[in-house]
């Protein structure tokens, strides 16, 4: 069974109703992953055992009727750690790695008793936009599989957008979860810094990290981002603000009538492929529409997002990695002579080439004689930019722009091409920077292919984006159309 | 191309960071190293006079919390992900290197 006509309400209704059990939902969910998944290559490893058990103990107990997560079906991307399942951030030195403790975000997911289907594929360590820095294997787009899925969370975009599972999670450091959400033609939400408990997530940049939810619809989104989030003892980062059911305000009276909307000039600049900025354009209309106002507003320090992120981005990273060192876990080369050996050569073999291009930029720029002329100044620009986002958001209530400049390019195609690869998130990298909540939406097509709108909201107000991407996704078609996987559906 | 970066200093780096290259992959990395630190250079372009940097764009600051140890009782677990292991302890090549004693 594939989740092509599904959301999150119809099937726990068929659920408490016994349409079918969770049993007979999970094991139907394992071979739709398992009749597609050679097409598309979304899972690095599936959990039937264990899930099947799992299933069985919710069907012993009954689904509850106020329990809208019970028995469903998710995927997780494999930098979230599961405890006693493989977790491997696709590297080759994470490759035999079992973790014995659960993310908080799974710990949480387990308590709302959804079945972990299996982990999904992503770019090494989350360092990629197109899932082909997976030491492992290649993901493709749903909608044509000579595309990337984008990235790094392209495993969990490309299982939700091809029906395998309803749920999947992603994390986003620059995009990552907006960007293949975009290109899969789907919901990707980036939440607030702090919103969600990083605790499990395997650090990347810990500054700029965030899990959240990749789903079809905007309220399946908002379900699951109220399931996951909040203060956790565990990362002291996290925040203490209240948790809305974000879900509960979306409905048949949900409106942006009297909202104000920027949508910056920078965000449709040259660079910006044609057919996206007309389908933001026509996205801006629709908004209108509906009765809100949309001004064009600047971002004028939008152009330095990429160069401060990928100084301060690498340079965090390289503090992170530095525990992949081939003593307590993960990989250790063979035939070393003495400890410096060990260190050195099992992180040589084991990361792959964007690792290393980042470990070697971020230790470049937080080295002596270039700290403040490169992490310095970056860290300063990121105030500027932030500073940016503060002016416009102070009388608007999101911004509105495109997720990414283009829709899914080849594959192959940028992978050889640091600089091409990096400008590909120029758009959503800022808003990591400001630690702001970024939502993608799918707003269109180019070529078949999904172009998706991204709406950025003020710090923790996930709740006003949700509501703009329900208006929007009640009032258009975008999201109810389905990519053709060799005519299964 | 504008040295922004030599050979040098990327073996330099690389030392640091707990990494060697080959050759060839010194010869790959150096120029696209070099440009994208030409792309970093970009940011000079930006008044931050006066601005105070960001590290952190938490809400929460400056937590405190009670420094208690506690007993996950997973030892033999964490132990299985380690390489090499013995009686209980993560086993290590020796620091010195052996050969020099030859």
């Amino acid at each position: 069974m594939n989740y092509f006509d599904k959301d999150l309400a119809s099937l726990h209704d068929d659920l408490v109703n016994k349409k079918m059990s969770v049993r007979e939902l999970t094991q139907e969910t394992f071979a739709n992953v398992k009749a597609t998944d050679a097409k598309i290559g979304a899972f690095l490893t599936l959990n039937e055992d264990a899930a099947l058990k799992q299933a069985d103990a919710i069907d012993a107990d009954g689904v509850a009727a106020d329990n809208p997560l019970a028995g469903i079906a998710i995927g997780v991307k494999d930098n979230i750690v599961t405890k006693g399942l493989k977790t491997t951030a696709s590297s080759k030195i994470l490759a035999n790695f079992t973790p014995v403790y659960d993310a908080t975000v799974v710990e949480k997911l387990t308590a709302a008793k959804t079945i972990t289907i299996g982990k999904t594929n992503m770019d090494e360590f989350a360092m990629g936009g197109s899932t082909e820095t997976s030491a492992f294997q290649t993901t493709k787009n749903a909608w044509d599989q000579t595309k990337v899925p984008g990235g790094s969370s392209g495993g969990s975009a490309a299982a939700v957008a091809s029906g395998q599972v309803p749920v999947a999670f992603g994390s986003d450091t620059g995009g990552s979860i907006r960007q293949p959400a975009s290109f899969n033609g789907i919901v990707g939400m980036k939440p607030t810094y702090g919103r969600v408990s990083r605790w499990g997530l395997i650090a990347f940049g810990s500054s700029l990290d965030q899990i959240g939810p990749i789903t079809r619809t905007i309220k399946d989104n908002a379900t699951v981002l109220s399931a996951i989030a909040g203060h956790d003892k565990h990362d002291l980062t996290s925040s203490d603000k209240a948790v809305p059911d974000f879900a509960a305000g979306l409905n048949e009276g949900t409106s942006v009538k009297g909202m104000r909307i920027g949508l910056p000039k920078e965000f449709l600049a040259e660079g910006v492929d044609d057919d996206v900025r007309k389908a933001i354009l026509a996205a801006a209309d629709t908004y209108r529409q509906l009765g809100a106002t949309v001004d064009e507003v600047s971002l004028p320090h939008n152009q330095y997002g990429v160069a401060a992120y990928y100084i301060i981005a690498s340079s965090e990273a390289s503090s992170n990695l530095q525990r992949f060192d081939g003593i307590r876990y993960g990989y250790r080369a063979q035939d070393v002579k003495n400890l410096e050996d060990v260190y050195v050569k099992s992180r040589s073999e084991g990361f792959g080439d964007e690792v290393k291009r980042r470990i070697m930029l971020g230790t470049f720029s937080l080295s002596a004689g270039f700290y403040d002329a490169y992490f310095l100044k970056a860290a300063k620009v990121r105030t500027v930019i932030l500073n940016d986002f503060k002016a416009v958001l102070k009388d608007h209530d999101f911004i509105m722009g495109p997720v990414a400049p283009t829709p899914a390019f080849g594959l192959g195609d940028e992978l050889m091409d640091p600089i091409t690869m990096y400008m590909n998130d120029v758009l959503t990298i800022p808003v990591n920077l400001a630690g702001l909540p970024g939502l993608a939406v799918p707003a269109g097509f180019s070529n078949n292919l999904p172009v998706g709108m991204q709406l950025i909201g003020r710090p923790f107000d996930e709740g006003t984006l949700y509501k703009a991407g329900y208006a929007f996704e009640q009032n258009t078609d975008f999201h109810s159309r389905l990519p053709k996987l060799g005519g299964q559906n | 191309m504008a040295d922004r970066i030599t050979r040098e200093q990327v073996q330099h780096v690389a030392g640091l960071a707990k990494l060697e290259f080959t050759d060839t992959q010194l010869d790959a990395f150096t120029p696209q190293l070099d440009d994208i630190i030409g792309l970093f250079e970009t940011l000079s372009e930006v008044d931050t006079e006066g601005v105070e940097a960001t590290t952190n764009v938490s809400d929460q600051l400056n937590v405190m919390r009670e420094d208690v140890a506690e007993d996950w009782g997973q030892s033999a677990a964490l132990l299985d992900n380690a390489p090499d292991a013995e009686r209980g302890y993560i086993k290590v090549p020796a620091i010195i290197d052996e050969s020099e004693d030859d």
